[in-house]
């Protein structure tokens, strides 16, 4: 394997991470602060890119549409909260599992009600569908480029959120100790109103730069969330930190199995064997990360409580 | 005690009149990321169902829809209820080879006939083969090996193949080989479902094949293609596909991207026959889109059962004459696909397409037919099929 086709791999598991990074975040956020196990998380994603993809088709322009998406996304994000999710946070984790999983199947036939059950054509801006050479000769898609730039900028801003304003004061004391920060007058509905829809509108935005490179389609929001849980896991819940530092972790070693495994493996073996081995292993790579994180720190990467 | 019997009587009365219907478990992928070739295939049928007045073979139908979601446990659950509890007379539905392979034994054993409308794998369709199987689509390695001597006719000095990691990942390698028989610089399975492909793209682009064998159907292919053009390899890489990577399912999410790709297809949404003009206009009447060719599976399924329940005049249960009678449908309708007829293993004889994506005239992106790349084609597995 040579050094360009090497760096080209660690891009696509640069971007594939930042991408987890952004539905991982929101996921983070609510689990760690409301203590609310959202497995609808991925529906926020799914309808994030259809809203896009609309917006798309309506607007005619790409950069026009993605704040509309984001807006529309944390509106729905927000009205869930309120109605519905509100009334969760006292129940235990299997209620909440329950409920959200049922929002799961709601959302999936209303998307359906509404776009139909065929996938929805969502492509790239002008000016970012094709490669653009790299210095030292790596030919690369820009719209992907694109995306390293879009997560790494919106991990930034929210690591500045978190750490320097008034509400990332908040999120991190309810993250660390909620009934204290209650106790201290903080007023909890709304900052959980808030860090959901902010949750909601990052969904969105990972829906809409993927859709471009992924399917727009019903049901593409449980495929990816079980990575994004995965993220969280490895990362430490309710920690931003961890989660991206883990979605890291899962891209690249997602990237690099699928790349290198099979290599590795027609090596030593046959390359029937290889060929039946590599992709089986590579696939089950992340889980097995997963598992060693959790028997060497339980408690994640970068636990948000002490 | 009156009542009892007057219950009885009921009963009676109603089992009578269960068996003047024909119920039909349609069990199939229909959400999911490859949900999408589920409710072509379901659209075409419904279609061939609502043309005949909702009755197939003269008997009122009754259709019962189930989802797999591509799970095989979830579809081998679902096809025990809709033969044991539901009691349905005929199965047909299943998108995806792994799905039917554990299903088949489910069905084998009730001895309820099942007419594929997509999934034809090897192992049923060879050594395997089974009376109660009988497929209205394609063997599995059918399309790949017109994909493979298409390859061949253009001369391509090698050829880089890339398919899902599960039993029709394996017959798609497997027929292109043997349609193609040139070298191969190398197979790569993925995982079923595979969003990103970007570390394999890479490895194409690295290993600079002079042509790329793809079978990967549903949102697979859309997730492929999306990438393959954004990373340009689609300027540097001649791309062939079986037509299930490239059809309206996928042509509508992906768009102009897809124009000039090649395919090939035992069926073309502009083959000139009046019986495909006459399921197009209807399909798009219906439905307000261009149909596919799991459309077209779906509905020569339904009008397989169609002909075959009729001539048996709705005596499935003689399963013999019911058996015959599928065989010889095919000849007893018109299927948009042209003529075709039955092997002895079950499976089609059929001619196979080369196909391109263009425009057509009214400025929609379709399949056109440019040429045939095998005729009257036979399942490579019958010889091994001991049924006579």
């Amino acid at each position: 394997m040579s050094g360009i086709l090497l760096l080209e791999q660690s891009l696509n598991g640069l971007q594939f991470g930042l991408m987890l990074f952004l539905l991982a975040a929101g996921l983070t956020l609510v689990f760690g602060i409301m203590d609310m196990i959202n497995l609808a998380h991925g529906s926020l994603y799914m309808i994030g890119a259809y809203f896009m993809a609309s917006f798309v088709q309506a607007t005619g322009s790409f950069w026009l549409a993605l704040p509309l998406a984001l807006a529309a996304t944390a509106l729905v994000g927000a009205a869930l909260e309120i109605t519905l999710l509100r009334k969760l946070y006292e129940r235990d984790h299997l209620t909440q599992v329950l409920a959200t999983f049922a929002i799961i199947l709601i959302a999936n036939e209303l998307v359906r009600i509404i776009w139909g059950s065929q996938s929805l054509m969502l492509n790239a801006p002008a000016g970012l569908t094709g490669p653009v050479t790299l210095p030292g000769g790596v030919q690369y898609a820009s719209y992907r480029l694109a995306i390293i730039g879009v997560g790494a900028a919106v991990a930034v801003a929210l690591y500045l959120l978190v750490t320097r304003t008034k509400v990332g004061m908040l999120v991190r004391a309810g993250a660390s100790n909620r009934e204290m920060a209650i106790a201290m007058g903080v007023n909890i509905r709304r900052l959980f109103t808030i860090v959901f829809a902010l949750g909601a509108a990052l969904c969105a935005l990972a829906g809409a730069m993927l859709g471009p490179i992924l399917a727009v389609q019903v049901g593409m929001g449980e495929n990816i969330l079980i990575l994004a849980f995965v993220v969280i896991v490895i990362g430490g819940i309710g920690s931003i930190r961890g989660a991206f530092v883990g979605a890291l972790l899962v891209g690249l070693v997602d990237t690099m199995g699928r790349a290198l495994l099979p290599i590795g493996f027609a090596q030593v073996f046959s390359p029937q064997a290889a060929s039946n081995l590599g992709p089986s292993l590579s696939s089950i790579l992340i889980y097995v990360l997963m598992a060693a994180v959790l028997f060497f720190r339980p408690q994640g990467l970068f636990p948000a409580r002490g | 005690m009156r009542t009892m019997w007057a219950a009885v009587a009921f009963l009676f009365a109603f089992h009578a009149q269960a068996a003047n219907e024909l119920k039909i478990g349609f069990l199939s992928t229909l959400s999911g990321p490859a949900g999408s070739i589920g409710v072509e295939i379901r659209d075409g049928f419904n279609l061939a169902v609502k043309m005949a007045g909702g009755k197939l073979g003269g008997m009122p139908t009754e259709v019962i829809f189930a989802d797999d979601t591509l799970n095989p446990e979830t579809g081998k659950q679902l096809a025990e209820r809709l033969l044991k509890r539901d009691r349905v007379n005929l199965m047909t539905g299943i998108v995806f080879s792994n799905v039917m392979l554990a299903v088949w034994p489910t069905i084998q054993q009730s001895k309820v006939f099942y007419i594929a409308p997509n999934a034809t794998p090897t192992r049923i369709s060879g050594e395997g083969c089974n009376p109660y199987f009988l497929s209205a689509s394609w063997p599995n390695e059918g399309y790949h090996e017109a994909a493979g001597h298409y390859a061949k006719s253009k001369g391509y000095k090698n050829a880089y193949l890339i398919a899902p990691n599960y039993p029709a990942g394996k017959d798609a390698t497997s027929g292109f080989k043997r349609g193609y028989g040139g070298a191969i610089a190398a197979e790569v399975y993925t995982k079923l479902n595979q969003l990103d492909y970007s570390a394999e793209l890479a490895q194409i682009r690295a290993a600079k094949p002079a042509a790329l064998y793809a079978f990967l159907p549903g949102g697979m292919g859309i997730n492929f293609i999306k990438q393959f053009v954004a990373a340009g390899l689609s300027a540097e890489v001649p791309l062939v596909v079986p037509g299930f990577v490239s059809d309206q399912d996928i042509v509508r999410a992906v768009g102009e991207p897809m124009l000039g790709i090649f395919d090939t297809a035992h069926w073309a949404y502009d083959l000139d026959n009046d019986a495909n003009r006459k399921f197009v206009a209807a399909f798009e009447k219906e439905f307000n889109r261009i149909p596919s060719v799991f459309a077209e599976q779906g509905y020569t399924t339904a009008l397989v059962i169609d002909a075959a329940v009729r001539s048996v005049k709705g005596k499935i249960e003689d399963e013999k004459a019911f058996h015959k009678a599928v065989m010889a449908s095919p000849a007893r309708f018109k299927s948009p696909r042209g003529d075709w007829k039955f092997a002895h293993n079950g499976t089609p004889v059929q001619d196979y397409y080369l196909r391109v994506v263009a425009k057509d005239n009214k400025g929609r992106i379709v399949n056109k037919k440019i040429g045939t790349v095998m005729n009257a084609h036979v399942d490579f597995w019958a010889k091994e099929c001991k049924m006579k």
